[in-house]
Parts: C-alpha cells; sequence; structure tokens
C-alpha cells in the first residue's frame, strides 16, 4: 500500500497535539495526569460532536454557520420543556432535541438543495433567526439550574465506567461517524459530492439531496450537543456557546477537512477538536488570560487553511458557487 | 405541433434606457422603500419628524459605507466576513493610541491605517497565497476581534476628545450629519469607480469569468488585492464614525454586523455568486434598511427580533426570485 496522504496529515496532528501536551507537561506535570486528561476530553466532547457534523457539510462542499445558533435554542428548548414537564424521561428529551436540532438543520437543507442558495447565506441568516427565535420563546429570559430537574442536569455528569455520559456521547458520535463515513453508502456519496459533483451525478448521486442529508446530519448533533450542553452548565440563556461556530469550522479546517470538499476524515475532525480543547484547557494552567482564546482559534484557522492548502490546491470560492450539478 | 420551426426573434436593439430602468430590480426597490415610508409614517406619529429621521440615518450609514466596498469584493466573487471585526480592531487601536496621547488626526489615521492592514491581510491570504476568502476571513474574523479582547479584555476605552465627536455626532447643516456627507461622497465615488471606470468593468469581469478575465489581460490577483484593501479602509472610515458617535470602544463593538453588511449589499441587487449589481441597488437598499429598523424601534421591537427580519430578507431576498423563476418553469412546463 502506498502512504496514502491523509493519514500522513493525521500523524502530524496527533505529533502536535502530543508537543503539546510534553510543552505544558515539562512545567506543569498535573496536566497530563490521566484524570486531568479526561476532564479536557469530557471539556472538548461538544466541540468533537459538533465538528464530526459540521465536517460532513464541509465534505458536501457547503458550510453550516448556524450550529452554536441551533445548539442554543434547542437548548433553551429542552430546557423549557423540562421545566413545563419536570416528568418527563431524559431519553425523550434526548430525542426532541435530536429532532429539534434536524428540523432545523433540514430548514438549512432544503434552501440549499431546492432553492440552491449559497450555503454561506443561508446559515448566516438562519443563525441569526435562530437567535431571534430563542429570545421570542424564551422572552430573554433565562433558565437556571433551580427551575431544571435533578434527572435532566445529571444525565451528562453521570459516569459510566468511570467516563461522564457526555464523554460516552462523544466516543459514540465518533464510532458512528467511522462507520458511516467508510462503510454506508451515505458516507460515501457524501465524498464523492464533495470530490466531484458531476462525477457523482453520473454515478447516480443526488447531489442536493446529499447535502440537505448533511444539513440535517449536522443539526441532529447540534441538537443533541444543545441539550448535553444546557444540562451540563446547568443554565439556558439567548447567548450560550456565542460564536462556537467559528470554533467548530476551526476544529475542522485545522483537521485537514478541505474547505473545497471531499477531502477529510473522521480523524482529522476529532483530532482538530482535541488540539483546540487542549489549548483551551492549557491557557489557564498557564496562565494566559482566557481572552486569548478567541485569537488563537483565529490564527489556527488561517495557519491550518494555508497549510493544507499544499495539500489540495482548488480554487476558493467553492463554497460561495454551489456544486453546479443539478439533479 | 407546426411542422415548422419556431421563429426566432433575435431583438435588434435593445429595450428603452426607461424601460429597463423601470423593469430594473433597483426600481422595485424603491417602490419598497417609498412604501415603507409610507406605511411608517401612519404607523408612528413620530415618524415624520426631520430629527428623527436624521437619528435614523445612524442605523445604516455606517454599514452602508462598508456595504459599497462589500459590494464590489462580492461582484468580483470574493466575500469579507471580518468587517465587524476590523471596526473591533480599528477600535482599539484608536482607544489605544488615545491612552498614548493621540489627538484627533492622529485617531483617524490610526483608524484608517489598521483598518487598511486588516485589508491587506485578508488580501495577502486570498491573492497571494490563493486560499478561498471565506475561510480566510472567518479566521481573521476571530483573530482581529480575539486581538481586541486580549487588550481590552472586559474592559473599555473612554474618554474621546470632543473634537473626535465631530465625525459620528456632529452636523453640516441643520439636520444633515457628518457622516450623512460621508455616505454621499463614499456612494459617489464607488458609483464612479464601479460604473464609469476601466477598474469597475474589471471587477465585473473578474465576478462572471476570473479566467476569461486573466486571459483579456486583467491583473486578476491585484485587482482583488485592492478591493480588499478598501474594504478593509471603508472598515476604517466606519470604525471612525462608529467609535466617535459611541464615544467608547469594547471589544465587543458591532458585533454582528458583517451579517447586516452582506444583507445590504444582496438585498440591494448583488449576485451573491458574483458578477452583477449596482451601487445605485446598494444604496436604496441601505435607505430600506434604515427605514425599516427605525420604524420597527419606534414600535418598540427589541433589537434582537429584528435581527430576525434581517435574516429572513437575506433569505428571502435571495430565495423568492428563485421561487419565482423556478414556479414559473413548473407552471410553462
Amino acid at each position: 500500500m502506498l502512504p496514502r496522504i491523509i493519514p500522513v496529515r493525521e500523524t502530524i496532528l496527533a505529533g502536535a497535539i502530543l508537543a503539546l501536551l510534553a510543552l505544558i507537561a515539562s512545567r506543569f506535570a498535573g496536566f497530563v495526569a490521566p484524570s486531568n486528561l479526561a476532564n479536557v476530553f469530557n471539556d472538548t466532547s461538544p466541540l468533537i460532536i459538533l465538528a464530526l457534523g459540521q465536517m460532513v457539510v464541509i465534505l458536501t462542499r457547503c458550510i453550516d454557520l448556524s450550529v452554536a445558533a441551533n445548539l442554543a435554542l434547542t437548548g433553551m428548548a429542552v430546557a423549557m420543556i423540562n421545566v413545563a414537564m419536570p416528568g418527563l424521561p431524559i431519553p425523550v428529551i434526548i430525542v426532541i432535541a435530536l429532532l429539534l436540532g434536524a428540523a432545523m438543520g433540514a430548514v438549512n437543507g432544503l434552501l440549499v438543495w431546492k432553492l440552491s442558495i449559497p450555503p454561506i447565506v443561508v446559515t448566516l441568516g438562519t443563525m441569526t433567526i435562530f437567535r431571534g427565535i430563542i429570545f421570542l420563546i424564551s422572552g430573554g429570559k433565562w433558565v437556571n439550574s433551580h427551575e431544571m430537574s435533578e434527572s435532566f442536569t445529571g444525565f451528562p455528569r453521570a459516569e459510566v465506567l468511570g467516563l461522564p455520559l457526555l464523554s460516552w456521547a462523544a466516543i459514540v458520535t465518533v464510532l458512528l461517524f467511522a462507520i458511516m463515513m467508510a462503510r454506508t453508502p451515505l458516507g460515501r456519496s457524501i465524498f464523492a459530492v464533495g470530490g466531484n459533483p458531476h462525477a457523482a451525478v453520473y454515478t447516480g448521486i443526488n447531489v442536493g439531496r446529499t447535502q440537505f442529508l448533511a444539513f440535517v446530519i449536522s443539526g441532529a448533533l447540534a441538537g443533541l450537543t444543545g441539550y448535553l450542553w444546557v444540562a451540563r452548565y446547568a443554565v439556558a440563556y439567548v447567548d450560550i456557546a456565542g460564536g462556537f461556530e467559528l470554533e467548530v469550522v476551526a476544529a475542522c479546517v485545522i483537521g485537514g477537512i478541505s474547505i473545497a470538499g471531499g477531502v477529510g476524515s473522521v480523524g482529522g475532525a476529532v483530532l482538530g477538536a482535541l488540539f483546540l480543547g487542549v489549548v483551551k484547557n492549557a491557557l489557564p494552567v498557564v496562565n494566559i488570560s482566557p481572552f486569548w482564546q478567541l485569537a488563537i482559534s483565529g490564527s489556527a484557522i488561517l495557519i491550518a487553511v494555508a497549510f493544507n492548502a499544499r495539500a489540495g490546491r482548488k480554487k476558493g470560492r467553492i463554497i460561495l458557487k454551489s456544486a453546479e450539478a443539478k439533479s | 405541433m407546426s411542422d415548422t420551426l419556431p421563429e426566432r426573434r433575435i431583438p435588434d436593439r435593445l429595450n428603452s434606457r426607461a424601460y429597463r430602468l423601470f423593469r430594473s430590480w433597483e426600481a422595485l426597490l424603491l417602490a419598497v422603500a417609498i412604501a415603507i415610508f409610507v406605511v411608517n409614517s401612519f404607523a408612528s406619529p413620530y415618524f415624520l419628524s426631520a430629527w428623527n429621521l436624521s437619528d435614523a440615518t445612524f442605523n445604516f450609514t455606517e454599514k452602508a459605507m462598508i456595504a459599497f466596498a462589500m459590494a464590489l469584493l462580492i461582484i468580483s466573487g470574493e466575500i469579507d466576513l471580518s468587517v465587524a471585526s476590523i471596526i473591533a480592531l480599528a477600535s482599539t487601536a484608536m482607544g489605544l493610541a488615545l491612552q498614548y496621547g493621540a489627538g484627533t488626526p492622529e485617531l483617524v489615521v490610526v483608524g484608517l491605517v489598521v483598518g487598511l492592514l486588516c485589508g491587506a491581510f485578508n488580501a495577502v491570504f486570498v491573492t497571494i497565497l490563493g486560499l478561498p476568502s471565506i475561510v480566510v476571513t472567518i479566521g481573521t474574523m476571530s483573530l482581529f476581534r480575539g486581538i481586541s479582547y486580549i487588550i481590552l479584555g472586559d474592559d473599555a476605552f473612554r474618554g474621546y476628545p470632543s473634537s473626535f465627536a465631530w465625525f459620528g455626532q456632529g452636523y453640516i447643516y441643520w439636520v444633515f450629519t457628518v457622516e450623512m456627507l460621508f455616505f454621499v461622497v463614499i456612494a459617489v465615488i464607488y458609483g464612479v469607480v464601479l460604473h464609469k471606470t476601466n477598474f469597475g468593468r474589471a471587477v465585473y469581469a473578474i465576478g462572471n469569468n476570473p479566467t476569461g478575465a486573466l486571459f483579456s489581460g486583467i491583473r486578476v490577483q491585484r485587482v482583488k488585492f485592492i478591493l480588499f484593501l478598501l474594504t478593509g479602509l471603508m472598515s476604517g472610515v466606519a470604525a471612525v464614525c462608529l467609535t466617535s458617535r459611541l464615544g467608547s470602544t469594547r471589544p465587543s463593538i458591532a458585533q454582528g454586523m458583517e451579517l447586516e453588511v452582506v444583507t445590504m449589499v444582496v438585498l440591494g441587487g448583488v449576485n451573491i455568486l458574483g458578477g452583477s449589481g449596482s451601487i445605485p441597488g446598494v444604496v436604496i437598499a441601505a435607505f430600506v434598511m434604515g427605514l425599516v429598523t427605525f420604524g420597527l424601534g419606534l414600535l418598540n421591537v427589541p433589537g434582537i427580533v429584528m435581527s430576525i427580519f434581517i435574516g429572513l430578507l437575506l433569505i428571502g431576498v435571495i430565495a423568492l426570485p428563485r421561487l419565482w423563476t423556478m414556479l414559473a418553469r413548473r407552471a410553462r412546463s
């Protein structure tokens, strides 16, 4: 077998993360203690889940900037449902969160599929619309922890085999995606659509429908994360996860997912998210103000995209131009 | 079925200029603007007052300054999502300069230069390294504002000199503000550049077919570089006006403004995929958005609800014509 480019890129990224950990460990040994690393992973879990959803969207030559707003809206909705009906079992809440998120993703997807509006415009628009709707349904008020039921806030923190369920949610998502991307027709068509939409049409793949499904997947994961987020921090308000969509895109770009579509891997997205997670958790340890976080993820996007451009040199505009192939 | 081929009608002359103007997107938009004006004056007794209307122009003048440059950029097939963050960084730089005792002229220079530098930064990544402008400006969007946060944290710069207030709070004559003057001057400059110069033709050519433009001798990358510089510069101008009007700088200044700028450009009839659009369209779109937000404000609609409206406007303006042609095609077949 020839050494392929993608695993090489992931090895470099994994090496970078290990080097970063070693650097921090040389000053603060406590940071690399297994319990702390588990904490870092748990803290990064929402980012990992969202990055996988975003990956699918970016692979099909689209982008979803509405994930954070979707997360916040679903979070607020399930929190309000919990306040109104404290007896509702958690699995039902999770299903509601998944469906709500998927519905919002479907709105994005339909606009991209049926009206072929550029995804960047659609999701920029729905991003503000979703945030506005949170204000409308909540009246601008907060849902605080004492209003939520104990099982609602306890779920992501409940430990199974030493890890909180939030971490398990991320692990299960990663496994599902690894199978989906490599072993199912949907996963392969997602790659095909992004790699060459024209060729995909000739192989009988419905490009628009695949993009639609990508948005639905991304939306459903945003919905799931919405519940986990609100339950974990035990608070819901209009601005939760504000600007988080940038971090999600950053994780994907750092993970080597080509913004031009068709190139990327589950491992890359996970490593990209972990890289940002390690940086974020290391900042307070090495005594740097958390205000650096935004600038760091910005620079990480720029460096990663410049770095990755060498591998797949394709001209920009692809996200603005939706795939020309109409089916 | 007739056995002869349908006669092909090839027009031997263009429709009259007046007819084309009448059928244009700009005319439709103007009608909408007038309708909103009339509705607003009936909906609220406070609407038809010269001073209130003058205040309302602040809703759009700063955004429109950026929108003109953004229109050219989008026509050329690129986009800049970092404009609001450039405002934040330029404003922070001005605040920093103030701490070192800069006077009004220096503050303005600092604001404009930082805007230009940010534009140049974007331009280098897009034109020289050949990266997609969407990702680059999403990156710089967090980088520029991130630098503001590093400098300011949750602090704020205050105490700008009173002469500096002229830009955002001054009046030229009666109810006509300084910002309105800037708005008009910048609109005229961009209108002339886009519609009457070789540079403007090059912008359209690049947007329609970058490869074709390159082969007809247009220096595509250089034109794009200049467009990013202009967008940065205009963000600098907007930063000066906004900082002067607010009288303080926080890192969250102008948050989300990129959305409104892009909406304004798209509403003005600029094709988001590049290649077509006009400055008069953007001017009218600026008035439409200003009138709508002002009208809603008079009716006590909170800002975040207005943002729903702007989001719907952005999607609706693109979706409706497409829906229309789709239905028309279906009806025909």
